[in-house]
C-alpha cells in the first residue's frame, strides 16, 4: 500500500500539467457524481456490516469496468494518517473521508483522472478532473463510466426525483461541476466580491482550494453548479461554462489593465514574491499560497523567462502538509514543514529558472 | 376579480412571485389572504402556497408524518430535520409530500430532467420509465427549439400513453 503512494508521490496528477483550454486562468475543472445502491442505508443509518457489504460490492464491480480495472484501490482504514491527508491535498478525497475511515474507500485511475470514493456521504462519489476549462471532456468520461455502473451496480432512483441521494441538495442529476479558477487580477483590483455575489444568483458557488468550507487562499475559486435537480446535466454544465468564461473574460481585462496601468507595481509585487521563494528559509504553508500565487501570475503573463505553469502548479501542491511529510520519508512538526517548505520551493525554482 | 381561493369576495391583495424567470401571481381577499399570510411568512413558498389550494382545508399536514418512521430504515422526518440528511434511497418515498416541497425551494424544480441508469432503460421498454424518459426528451427538444425531432417524441409519448391505458392493471392480471 504504502509502495502504491509513493508511486504517486512520484508522478504528478495528470490534470496539474497547466495544459488545456484558459490554463492561464483556470487551474482544473472536475465533475462529480453522487451515486447511492437501491436497499442499502445511506451513511446516517448504515451500520459496519452493511458498510463492508457495499465495499465490497462497489470494489468487484469498479475492478470490472473499462476505466478502472486497472485502479488502485485503497482502503482508507488500513493508511496511516499522513497517507489519508496526502489523499486530501491531491483532491482524491475530501475531508470528510478521512473522518472515520474505517470502510471506506477509493479507487484511483491512472494520472489521477478518473477517482471514486466508497462510503462517502454517499455510496459512491465518482470524480473526473481535467486540467483546463474543459468540462466537456470530463462529462464525456464521467458519463461512460457512470453508465458502465449503471448497468452493474442498482442504483437508488426514482423516475420523479433521479438519483436518490443522503443529502437532498445533490438529488436530481447527483452531479456537482466545479472549475478552479485562479482570480488574483480580480481580488488585486477589489472586484472579486461583486463577480462572486452575481454568480451566486445565477444559481453558482464558490468555495476555496479544498471545498466547502474552505477559505479561498492563493486566489483560488472553486466555482460549482448549485441546483442538482430540474435541469439535464448538459444545461448545468453549459450554464456554468457560460458563467466563468465571462468570469474569464472580467479577469483578463482586470489582468490587462493592471498591465497598462500599474505594470511596474505588478512586476515589482510578482518579482518580491519571486525573490522571498526563491531565498526564504522558511515558510507557512499560508504564505507559500499567496507567494505562489503572484509567481503563477507573472508566468501567465510571460514575465517570467524559463518557469513553467506545470512547476508552479506542482509546487501548490506539494508544498502542502502531507506531502512534504511523504517527501522527506517521516512526520514532521509544524517548524520542520515550514524549513522543509521553504527548501523545496527554493531547490525548485533554483533547478527551473535561471533568471 | 374575485378572490382565488374562497371565490366570493373582491381581491385586494396581490402576490407576485419570480422564480427562473416564470412569474406566478396570486389573488387573494383579506381574510384570505390573513389566512393564507402565516404560512407564506413561515416555511412555505409561494409555489407550495398555490400547489396547495386545490385541497385547501384538507391541505394541513398531519403531526404524524414528522414521528412517523421509514420502514426500511427506522429514520424520522423528525431525525432528518435535524441532521439534514437522509437515511436511505426508501425515506424518499416515505416522505414523498414534504420532500417534494423541499427538493423544489432547494433546485426550483421538482423534476429529473437528467440522465437515467441503463439497467432501468434497458428494462424499461415500453413502461412508465420509458415514458418519463420520452417526456424527458421531449421537454429537452422543445427547449432546443428542435422542432421535427419533439414532434416525432410527442408522437411516441401518445402511443405509450394509449398502450399505457390500454393495459390491464398489473393487480387483475
Amino acid at each position: 500500500m504504502a509502495e502504491a503512494l509513493d508511486a504517486l508521490l512520484k508522478q504528478p496528477s495528470e490534470w496539474l500539467r497547466g495544459v488545456g483550454p484558459v490554463s492561464d486562468i483556470v487551474m482544473s475543472s472536475r465533475i462529480r457524481l453522487a451515486r447511492n445502491l437501491d436497499k442499502f442505508p445511506f451513511a446516517t443509518r448504515a451500520t459496519k456490516a452493511t458498510q463492508a457489504e457495499v465495499l465490497k460490492l462497489v470494489r468487484e464491480t469498479l475492478g470490472q469496468t473499462v476505466t478502472l480495472k486497472r485502479s488502485l484501490f485503497l482502503e482508507m482504514g488500513s493508511l496511516s494518517e499522513v497517507d489519508r491527508q496526502f489523499l486530501v491535498e491531491r483532491h482524491l478525497v475530501s475531508r470528510e473521508h478521512i473522518v472515520h475511515p474505517d470502510h471506506k474507500g477509493v479507487a484511483i485511475g491512472e494520472g489521477e483522472v478518473v477517482s471514486v470514493m466508497v462510503n462517502e456521504e454517499d455510496h459512491l462519489r465518482i470524480q473526473v478532473m481535467q486540467s483546463g476549462l474543459n468540462l466537456r471532456d470530463a462529462w464525456a468520461l464521467i458519463d461512460g463510466l457512470d453508465d458502465e455502473l449503471s448497468e452493474q451496480l442498482p442504483y437508488a432512483y426514482s423516475s420523479d426525483w433521479g438519483y436518490l441521494t443522503c443529502c437532498p441538495t445533490n438529488t436530481g442529476t447527483g452531479m456537482r461541476a466545479s472549475v478552479m479558477a485562479h482570480l488574483p487580477s480580480l481580488v488585486l483590483t477589489k472586484q472579486i466580491n461583486k463577480v462572486l455575489h452575481t454568480i451566486t444568483k445565477l444559481g453558482l458557488t464558490a468555495r476555496g482550494l479544498y471545498g466547502e468550507g474552505t477559505e479561498a487562499s492563493g486566489n483560488f475559486f472553486q466555482i460549482s453548479n448549485q441546483v442538482s435537480l430540474g435541469r439535464s446535466e448538459e444545461e448545468i454544465l453549459e450554464n456554468l461554462d457560460r458563467i466563468l468564461k465571462e468570469v474569464i473574460h472580467q479577469e483578463q481585462a482586470a489582468r490587462e489593465s493592471l498591465m497598462t496601468g500599474n505594470r511596474t507595481q505588478l512586476e515589482d509585487r510578482i518579482w518580491r514574491a519571486y525573490g522571498i521563494l526563491k531565498h526564504a528559509k522558511t515558510m507557512s504553508s499560508s504564505e507559500a499560497l499567496d507567494l505562489l500565487s503572484a509567481v503563477r501570475l507573472g508566468v501567465d503573463l510571460g514575465l517570467m523567462n524559463g518557469l513553467t505553469r506545470k512547476a508552479v502548479n506542482e509546487l501548490f501542491i506539494f508544498s502542502q502538509p502531507a506531502h512534504l511529510q511523504k517527501l522527506e520519508g517521516k512526520t514532521l512538526t509544524a517548524k520542520e514543514r515550514d524549513t522543509k517548505r521553504a527548501y523545496l520551493i527554493r531547490d525548485r525554482l533554483g533547478g527551473q529558472a535561471n533568471v | 376579480m374575485l378572490c382565488e381561493v374562497c371565490k366570493q369576495t373582491q381581491a385586494t391583495v396581490h402576490l407576485t412571485e419570480i422564480v427562473n424567470d416564470q412569474m406566478t401571481e396570486l389573488h387573494l381577499c383579506e381574510v384570505c389572504a390573513n389566512q393564507k399570510g402565516t404560512q407564506v411568512e413561515s416555511h412555505f413558498g409561494l409555489a407550495d402556497l398555490l400547489s396547495g389550494l386545490s385541497d385547501y382545508g384538507k391541505a394541513q399536514e398531519p403531526e404524524e408524518i414528522s414521528t412517523k418512521a421509514c420502514p426500511s430504515c427506522g429514520m424520522t422526518y423528525d431525525d432528518f430535520r435535524k441532521v439534514g440528511r437522509l437515511g436511505c434511497g426508501e425515506c424518499y418515498t416515505t416522505f414523498k409530500r414534504s420532500l417534494g416541497s423541499l427538493l423544489k425551494r432547494i433546485h426550483g424544480s421538482p423534476l429529473h430532467l437528467g440522465k437515467s441508469p441503463l439497467r432501468l432503460l434497458k428494462a424499461a421498454k415500453g413502461s412508465k420509465v420509458e415514458l418519463l424518459e420520452l417526456k424527458r426528451k421531449l421537454e429537452r427538444a422543445i427547449d432546443d427549439e428542435a422542432f421535427e425531432e419533439a414532434a416525432r417524441l410527442r408522437d411516441q409519448v401518445r402511443r405509450l400513453e394509449q398502450q399505457e391505458q390500454a393495459k390491464p392493471k398489473p393487480k387483475s392480471s
